[in-house]
């Protein structure tokens, strides 16, 4: 690998990195995961999701689990029903709230415990309407099994 | 004898002061009664407001005898004496079922020193992946005086049936998805149900359910 190249991936690695959040595309903000007891092998991720253009979250990873899907909650009356999202749209300009009211992201085959204070790595692909992908990384920090979005309980 | 008579009899005014006292005594007596009588029939007329759903003449739920994580069977009458807050759901649940007993730690938190007086019950209707352990763990990580039980997929069965409670364990791609219904019961000191706990309702209005119950 020649010295330019690594310096052109170290830069994009640092970009990636650092710069997305205030990088026009696509934004998450106020990510967090619900902390887990030693037994559970999957809990949820929540996160806000703005973008510029029109773009579908087309996968997720992350290093503490097996697989992260998006799911949403649904409350039909007073039954509370759980589907998972294929595809989930972010329209150009707006923003996608995954909360504890609606949408999470699903963390499964959890491969450790979470314990409040620590952060998870999270990888989020998005595609716009023309095929161009955008890779997300984000750092989110791990709240009581009890937290709710938006509260410092 | 007519000098006693004389002696024990009051002057005129003296009387007229002895009669006026008995008068408002025997008055004040027929209001306290009257009130007593009154607040009784009011509370008998109306009932109490409840924050959640009042149940009527038509009874939910009943005693029941679950498995607590160690295996140990526990029934519902053990905590007579106790008002309880029963709750059905799962440990996979990522929100509903942690907010509803985060909010539960809550409630009874707002209580004061009447927190020893509740009893919170979380039965899981997904005894097959929520294991004893998973239980053991699982439920008092929200507050340690909660319990966590299950039962055989027929117990688990026969209870939610009492109470009302749907649910369905859906398989899909691979993926456990469970629906259910996110109503929570509060049951009183004898161990009939009496509100409907909505999952809209706020630790505040747990709360003053809660409270509106202990003092009945």
């Amino acid at each position: 690998m020649s010295p330019v190249t690594l310096a052109r991936r170290c830069a994009l690695t640092i970009l990636l990195a650092t710069s997305l959040p205030s990088f026009a595309g696509v934004v998450v903000s106020d990510p967090w995961v619900r902390g887990t007891v030693p037994a559970q092998r999957q809990t949820a991720a929540y996160m806000r999701i703005s973008s510029d253009r029109e773009v579908r979250l087309a996968g997720a990873s992350s290093p503490v689990a097996g697989s992260a899907l998006v799911h949403e909650m649904r409350m039909d009356g007073d039954v509370m029903r759980m589907r998972p999202v294929d595809s989930l749209r972010i329209p150009a300009g707006g923003t996608v709230v995954l909360d504890e009211r609606g949408l999470h992201l699903m963390l499964q085959e959890l491969r450790r415990p979470l314990q409040p204070g620590e952060r998870v790595e999270l990888e989020l692909r998005f595609v716009d309407t023309a095929g161009k992908a955008e890779l997300v990384r984000i750092s989110a920090p791990v709240r009581p099994l009890g937290a709710a979005s938006g509260g410092t309980h | 004898m007519s000098g006693g008579q004389q002696s024990g009899a009051l002057p005129p005014p003296f009387r007229r002061a002895a009669d006026l006292a008995w008068s408002v005594a025997a008055v004040a007596v027929f209001v306290a009664a009257a009130g007593l009588g009154l607040h009784g029939a009011w509370k008998s007329i109306v009932a109490p407001h409840y924050e959640g759903r009042a149940v009527g003449a038509e009874p939910i739920g009943g005693d029941f005898t679950l498995e607590d994580p160690d295996g140990r069977p526990v029934a519902l009458s053990r905590f007579r004496g106790k008002v309880v807050l029963l709750a059905f759901g799962y440990t996979r649940c990522p929100d509903v079922c942690p907010t509803t007993l985060a909010r539960f730690a809550q409630a009874r938190a707002l209580l004061g020193a009447d927190a020893t007086q509740v009893q919170v019950l979380f039965v899981t209707v997904d005894p097959e992946r929520d294991t004893g352990e998973l239980m053991r763990q699982y439920v008092p990580a929200f507050d340690p005086s909660f319990i966590g039980l299950r039962g055989s997929t027929s117990a688990t069965e026969r209870v939610a049936t009492q109470y009302g409670v749907s649910y369905k364990i859906v398989e899909l791609q691979g993926q456990v998805l469970v629906d259910h219904s996110a109503i929570d019961y509060l049951i009183d000191r004898t161990g009939r149900t009496r509100v409907l706990l909505p999952y809209a309702l706020s630790a505040q209005q747990v709360a003053r359910d809660l409270r509106t119950v202990l003092d009945d």
